[in-house]
């Protein structure tokens, strides 16, 4: 074998291992979709959305759980939002020297914090000194989780800004918050936006946070202060439990959440595609 | 293409023939001992020039010569980057813009820039224009509609932009996103316009459209030029500078540089020896 033929003989094996790796990939994730489809479809039924969680041997559904799931997750979001969209700014506009590299460096390690870390951190913060478990706190706690996301993916998107759109809007005479809030928020708005998606995305199906924040509630709840349903929660439960039906619904309440968060990750990619579309 | 550049070696006539005209124009700025640090680094040495009021000024000179500082130091644009200051005297209408006392947002109302590269908003062509007004005026609707087709028929592109005005600038041309960047400086009413190597990124046709601007806007605003294209600068300007390491090694009409040049680097940087 010449020099030539061995390279290109070492080039087509590392081709197929790395496209058989790729194959094992995509097979697995088919397995997973395939068995939560399967398994939730033929649970699913319009009682799933319409009826509460009911002890067993009477039927029931998931509508408290998915309802609680939507009030945490939203107020979560409104909590962290507007903080980690102005901490993100500060650190790719203002924020300067150790100060930003300690804000930076802290908010990478809470990005990869195990997300039951921060179910215990606002159980003590939260839960233990006000006596109880409450959807607050599971708010909270998605907010905690939501929050690093946010800030790294504003401070990322407006380093992508080009400088020279910024010395432009300056030119004008614009002050620093004009240029902030008018011309950098709105050329990195459809990546701050996929990254709030896909932070939504993520904490819409995690249990950790909430297993000692909200606890989960068996029947419906609006009220913050007390504990609150939501659907990881019950899949993580009802999973578990010895009762077929309970089972079945976790299978259904599998379903639903895949089906929500795989529309969040693809409606991200549709607001990230049109690159400098109109608007208005 | 021919018919342009039959135009342009007209204007080139008629330039020489306005050469012998700058003395009747007042000074617009008058730099006076100006230094300027990038940290310790001293990137200009002592610069004097008095750039005249509604004529066209050019800067040129190799790659790094200080000319493109210069110009960031007449709207304050240093001013964004700790670090960079500017030491000396830069009288605007008598008054100095280095002053702490002239707040830099104001002096860019009435220095407007045009960069190398387009930067168009990311908003409407409308938009794009009625951002840097609104900023610093309050006008009522129909006002606002006014400078917005004026400035886009200064900038020659109101015939076509008119139809897609709420349409995104950033589907527009590399040379009509130039022009709306010109459209958007002049929609403000600066007394100076700043071009930063306008036309390095765009096209020959692209290019001659605005070089052409340029000569028409002379007769409303003073323009300050920085290019790379000495064929530019000998087309577009009244006056010419020619920078080396930071200095200014001579300056005068754009024809007397150009043709009978004092010194010697400047000839030879002219006729294409070094830079």
């Amino acid at each position: 074998m010449t020099q030539l033929e061995r390279r290109l003989f070492a080039d087509r094996i590392w081709r197929l291992i790395a496209t058989a790796l790729a194959a094992m990939a995509i097979v697995l994730l088919a397995w997973i979709l395939w068995t939560v489809v399967w398994r939730g479809a033929s649970a699913l039924s319009m009682s799933v959305f319409t009826m509460p969680t009911l002890p067993p041997g009477r039927g029931g559904g998931l509508a408290n759980t998915i309802v609680g799931s939507l009030i945490q997750v939203v107020i979560g979001l409104a909590i962290a939002t507007p903080v980690g969209l102005l901490a993100g700014t500060w650190l790719a506009e203002i924020g300067k020297g150790r100060l930003a590299d300690a804000v930076r460096f802290v908010n990478d390690v809470l990005l990869s914090a195990p997300s039951i870390l921060i179910g215990l951190f606002v159980y003590e913060l939260l839960v233990k000194p006000f006596g109880g478990f409450s959807g607050l706190a599971g708010s909270i706690a998605l907010a905690v989780l939501i929050l690093p996301v946010v800030v790294r993916a504003t401070e990322d998107m407006l380093r992508l800004v080009p400088g020279s759109l910024r010395e432009a809007a300056f030119a004008l005479g614009a002050s620093r918050r004009e240029v902030v809030v008018q011309v950098l928020w709105r050329a990195a708005r459809a990546g701050i936006v996929t990254g709030i998606l896909l932070a939504i995305a993520r904490a819409a199906g995690e249990t950790a946070p909430l297993l000692f924040t909200s606890l989960g509630n068996l029947g419906w709840s609006f009220d913050m202060t007390k504990p609150m349903a939501s659907l990881p929660v019950a899949i993580y439960q009802y999973a578990a439990s010895p009762f077929d039906e309970w089972v079945a619904l976790a299978w259904a309440g599998a379903l639903v959440i895949t089906v929500g968060v795989l529309t969040l990750n693809i409606l991200s990619r549709v607001v990230l595609a049109p690159r400098g579309k109109a608007s208005k | 293409m021919n018919m342009e550049l039959t135009d342009m070696s007209d204007q080139l006539r008629q330039r020489r023939a306005l050469a012998g005209d700058l003395g009747e124009s007042g000074t617009k700025i008058a730099i006076e001992g100006l230094d300027f640090f990038y940290g310790d680094n001293k990137a200009l040495h002592g610069i004097d020039m008095k750039v005249p009021e509604r004529r066209v000024t050019a800067m040129i000179g190799p790659s790094g010569c200080g000319k493109s500082t210069l110009l960031r130091v007449l709207n304050r644009m240093y001013d964004l980057y700790p670090g960079q200051r500017a030491v000396g005297k830069v009288l605007l209408d008598g008054e100095d813009i280095l002053s702490a006392d002239v707040p830099a947002a104001a002096l860019r109302r009435r220095v407007g820039m045009v960069f190398q590269k387009p930067t168009p908003f990311p908003m409407s062509i409308r938009d794009n224009i009625a951002y840097g007004i609104k900023l610093g005026e309050k006008v009522s609707k129909s006002e606002l509609d006014d400078r917005i087709e004026w400035s886009l028929t200064k900038a020659a592109l109101w015939n076509e932009v008119k139809d897609r005005l709420h349409s995104s600038a950033n589907g527009l041309s590399g040379g009509q996103q130039q022009r709306l960047c010109i459209a958007r400086t002049v929609a403000v009413k600066p007394d100076v316009v700043l071009l930063d190597e306008p036309t390095s990124a765009l096209d020959p046709i692209s290019t001659a459209r605005i070089e052409e601007l340029i000569d028409e806007l002379k007769s409303e605003f003073t323009i300050v030029i920085v290019t790379h294209n000495m064929q530019q600068a000998a087309r577009c300007s009244d006056m010419t500078g020619f920078f080396l390491l930071g200095k200014l090694i001579e300056f005068g009409p754009t024809s007397d540089i150009f043709t009978s040049p004092k010194d010697e680097r400047t000839q030879d940087y002219i006729t294409g020896r070094f830079g």
